[in-house]
């Protein structure tokens, strides 16, 4: 059962840029990773429910009230800056006990929480620390600790890790997963890095140009993405719009394509989002022509990409272009850019799905 | 030796014959006093309660002065510092013409306004039909704390709202995250970011405010005299030189105490705190009650610069109606004095020292400012301080220094115009190596390196790659230069000849001599003043380079 609700939001800032119609559940205790370009309202969104921004329409609720009016200091949530935002004044002490003075708790009180968050966040013996004697991930940890202090119903993350390097971006994703796992806390994450919202994600929310596209658990975005932009942020390699022919192929920019593919039952000439999985084609000197489960194309090589022991080799086809991935061993043979190549689409690569705005 | 260490000796002897010699002179003539019954003058000093009182006095007042101006300030650099609204650039030059107008321009001011014959009681007595003007402030310490906040508010709202502004929105968003109201906000986050900039600009408020001499003197009276005051009355007046030395040393010690501090929480304000660049930090929020916020403290801020609105007023009103008769009777010299001399002489004269005063700042200034960019950390904190010794010294003392210090041949000034050149460049040239250095520092090595790799020489590379970029600060400094030797008056009272006089001091003769002639043409002198000086303003806002000079 959704514990945030956000209803049909609306906001628009004077320089044109605003957010249409956002709407967006997250469960108790599930991490809602927020992806999308830069400048697609994501960080807008944060703010709304942050209480940072106040919406021209549209409710904000949780646990089943309202909280749109409220100043941020009664919503009792969390939210972590790109920048962090820690206060330079202050020791990381200062810092982490910052949100628990401002609830007036006892010394004693503060001192355990306190404790408490720098055994978690791997600080102990920190404390006493200035902000500018911490490196970058020591910043970052102290930030989520200082967020977590005083135990927000809902904490949000606007993409914190974003000045990292990727090492410790990746490390440190792990580790703050768990910890929001292990203090059970309703969590929102931003990010427009495709692997980090994966990695720390129960489910994911895909924005663009102000408007929520596709929302839904990483498994039921692969198995369908609405659009083109839901597929690219998926990192899906060959996505192209088609038709459903009466002759039961597929119209697409490099060619019609053979078999029936795996897809949902639709009525024909309709339009349609297919998406070829690079790695079930097969790329080589020409061979037997096409049959009934495979298509075989002509191709050019355009550009060829090593990446970690397999090579992502871009050809021109028709109108369109087709990625396809060659590990070693796949073939004897060696590519160079401006071959011609035969390219076969097997059947069981194709996948479509009903195409929408 | 290089280029740039044979460079710099030209300014350091400049400092050391004009500004450490008559130092030394005025110590000398302390310390070697054997009058007053073999008693010293320190101790002399030190035992009259009357200048114990002077003494406690000049610190009492700048003390509330700078309170007074911190209280005007703060809310002036808020708005600055974080709201957009039309007519803000405009408001924000507007806001800073206080700080350089004359001192005499701003004592003149407040009579114009607050004054016995000033525009409020004017307005009163006309209204009411009274017998005698009702607000009686002038020589009252009220008028003083109000000419000094006035005079000084803009330095706060110079250095807390850059500081402010290019503070990060997103802690005081952290600390509202985290549970803090509004207020809890500014005073666990906002306050303590925002005192080392506040405190920095405080102490130069009152050093000001401890140094003031022009708007003492016309508005104070003899009961309210500053050290600086009594400094110059006993040097000009009583000619008690050892007293007036013993006492210059006394309120140089202060003076460096403050600069001292001063350097320790502008360094303070600079390391700390990341700033973020401007524009990512003013308010998106806009709600009523910010409206009406806003828009009274632009109302305020308007009001505080009344009594510059007060002299315009007062130098064209005539009693019945408008005209421009006090203009007229600054050309004629009615009781056929020696002392006359035509407006356009004293204005003549205050434009040529000024013009010369600029050309020394400028070159001093820029060399200074050129070696101190070079230099290794260390070294060019000592030398910035030695540097911007003059900046602690007031002006009195200077020219008081002046007058014992090169009093004989070969170095024998007194009767020279250039004595009060060099007294005004003094004071101007740390104004430009302020405006210049954190530019110079600014300029990334890069650009030199890549210039030196394509082949320009050091010289090449300063005329093609430095002068360029600098040109706005060095505009800036060069009219603050000329800004200050046109408002000059402590040094030039006690330096000036009668052919030398400047505007100034002319002023200031013409409010000693009876009758209300006299005081109209000091007010139709005094808006002149005010004019060109506001003229030289405009042109400083209009190449202020990034609004991140240091004053």
């Amino acid at each position: 059962m959704a514990i945030l609700e956000v209803e049909h939001i609306c906001k628009s800032f004077g320089d044109g840029f605003s957010l249409r119609e956002v709407s967006l559940t997250a469960k108790r205790g599930e991490i809602v990773g927020l992806l999308g370009p830069s400048g697609c309202g994501k960080t807008t969104l944060l703010r709304l429910v942050a209480g940072l921004e106040q919406p021209d329409s549209g409710s904000i609720s949780f646990d089943g009230d309202l909280v749109h009016g409220l100043p941020p200091k009664d919503r009792g949530f969390g939210l972590m800056f790109q920048d962090l935002a820690l206060f330079p004044h202050m020791d990381v002490i200062g810092n982490i006990s910052f949100g628990l003075r401002m609830l007036h708790l006892s010394k004693v009180e503060i001192n355990q929480r306190v404790d408490y968050l720098l055994n978690l966040v791997d600080l102990k013996g920190y404390g006493r620390r200035k902000i500018h004697e911490l490196s970058g991930g020591e910043r970052q940890r102290v930030a989520l600790a200082r967020s977590l202090a005083p135990e927000p119903r809902l904490l949000m993350f606007d993409e914190p890790f974003g000045s990292l390097d990727r090492g410790l971006r990746e490390s440190l994703q792990i580790e703050v997963r768990s910890i929001l796992k292990k203090v059970d806390v309703t969590s929102i994450y931003v990010t427009h890095d495709r692997d980090e919202a994966f990695a720390m994600s129960d489910s994911i929310v895909i924005m663009d140009k102000g408007s929520i596209v596709q929302a839904g658990t990483p498994e039921e975005l692969f198995r369908s993405p609405r659009n083109e932009l839901v597929a690219w942020s998926l990192g899906l390699k060959n996505v192209m719009m088609g038709t459903l022919t009466s002759s039961g192929e597929i119209d697409t920019p490099i060619g019609p394509l053979r078999g029936k593919g795996t897809g949902p039952s639709s009525s024909r000439d309709t339009p349609v989002l297919v998406l070829i999985d690079e790695r079930k084609l097969y790329i080589g000197p020409p061979i037997n022509p096409s049959s009934e489960h495979q298509t075989v194309m002509e191709g050019v090589i355009d550009n060829i990409q090593f990446h970690g022991g397999e090579s992502n080799i871009l050809c021109s086809v028709f109108n369109g272009k087709v990625t396809c991935l060659v590990r070693p061993g796949d073939t004897d043979v060696s590519f160079q850019v401006g071959d011609s190549v035969s390219l076969v689409v097997p059947a069981e690569a194709i996948r479509w799905v009903p195409a929408s705005e | 030796m290089t280029t740039r260490r044979l460079l710099i000796l030209g300014p350091l002897f400049y400092l050391f014959v004009f500004f450490l010699y008559p130092l030394t002179a005025i110590l000398a003539r302390s310390l070697n006093a054997d009058s007053l019954m073999g008693v010293g003058p320190f101790s002399a000093l030190m035992t009259d309660s009357y200048y114990l009182e002077r003494i406690w006095f000049t610190i009492w007042q700048a003390t509330v002065s700078t309170l007074l101006t911190v209280a005007i300030g703060l809310p002036v650099a808020y708005l600055f510092a974080k709201h957009q609204f039309p007519g803000k650039t405009v408001l924000k030059a507007v806001s800073t013409i206080p700080f350089i107008m004359p001192t005499i321009v701003v004592a003149m001011g407040f009579l114009a306004l607050v004054g016995p014959q000033g525009i409020v009681n004017s307005v009163l007595v006309g209204s009411f039909d009274l017998d005698a003007p009702p607000v009686r402030i002038s020589n009252t310490l009220l008028i003083i704390f109000m000419a000094h906040a006035f005079y000084n508010y803009s330095i706060v709202v110079r250095i807390v709202s850059t500081f402010w502004a290019n503070l990060s929105p997103r802690l005081e968003e952290s600390a509202a995250m985290l549970g803090a109201g509004r207020f809890e906000t500014f005073v666990h986050v906002t306050l303590p970011l925002l005192l080392p900039a506040i405190v920095s600009s405080a102490v130069l408020a009152f050093a000001f405010a401890f140094t003031s001499f022009g708007v003492v003197l016309i508005l104070g009276g003899p009961e309210f005299a500053t050290l600086e005051v009594v400094t110059y009355e006993l040097a000009a007046k009583l000619f008690r030189l050892e007293l007036a030395g013993a006492l210059a040393i006394i309120q140089l010690v202060f003076t460096y105490l403050f600069l001292v501090i001063y350097t320790k929480f502008q360094a303070g304000a600079a390391v700390q705190v990341e700033l973020v660049p401007r524009g990512n930090t003013s308010m998106h929020r806009r709600r009523l009650r910010d409206t009406v916020f806003v828009f009274s403290l632009i109302l305020g801020l308007l009001a505080i610069l009344s009594p510059l609105w007060a002299l315009l007023e007062r130098a064209i009103s005539s009693g019945e109606g408008y005209s421009l008769v006090h203009f007229i009777s600054l050309f004629s010299n009615e009781t056929g004095s020696y002392f006359y001399r035509s407006p356009l002489t004293i204005i003549g004269n205050s434009v040529r020292f000024a013009i010369c005063t600029m050309v020394i700042a400028v070159t001093v200034g820029t060399i200074v400012s050129y070696y101190l960019a070079r230099s290794q950390r260390q070294n060019a904190g000592i030398l910035d301080a030695i540097f911007m010794m003059p900046l602690g010294v007031s002006a009195v003392i200077m020219g008081f220094g002046f007058l014992i210090a090169f009093d004989q041949d070969p170095m024998d000034l007194r009767a020279s115009w250039t004595i009060l050149v060099i007294a005004h460049s003094l004071i101007a040239y740390p104004f430009v190596i302020r405006s210049v250095l954190p530019t110079l520092r600014g300029i990334p090595i890069h650009l030199r390196e890549a210039a030196a790799v394509l082949g320009a020489s050091p010289a090449k590379t300063f005329f093609h790659i430095d002068m360029p970029i600098l040109s706005g600060a060095l505009l800036v400094g060069a009219t603050f230069a000329f800004a200050v030797s046109m408002g000059e008056f402590g040094a030039s009272l006690l330096l000036v000849r009668p052919e030398f006089t400047t505007m100034p001091v002319a002023i200031f003769r013409l409010l000693g001599q009876p009758g209300d002639s006299n005081i109209g043409q000091a007010v139709a002198l005094s808006t002149i003043l005010m004019v060109i000086v506001a003229i030289g303003f405009i042109l400083i806002e209009r190449f202020r380079y990034k609004d991140m000079g240091g004053f």
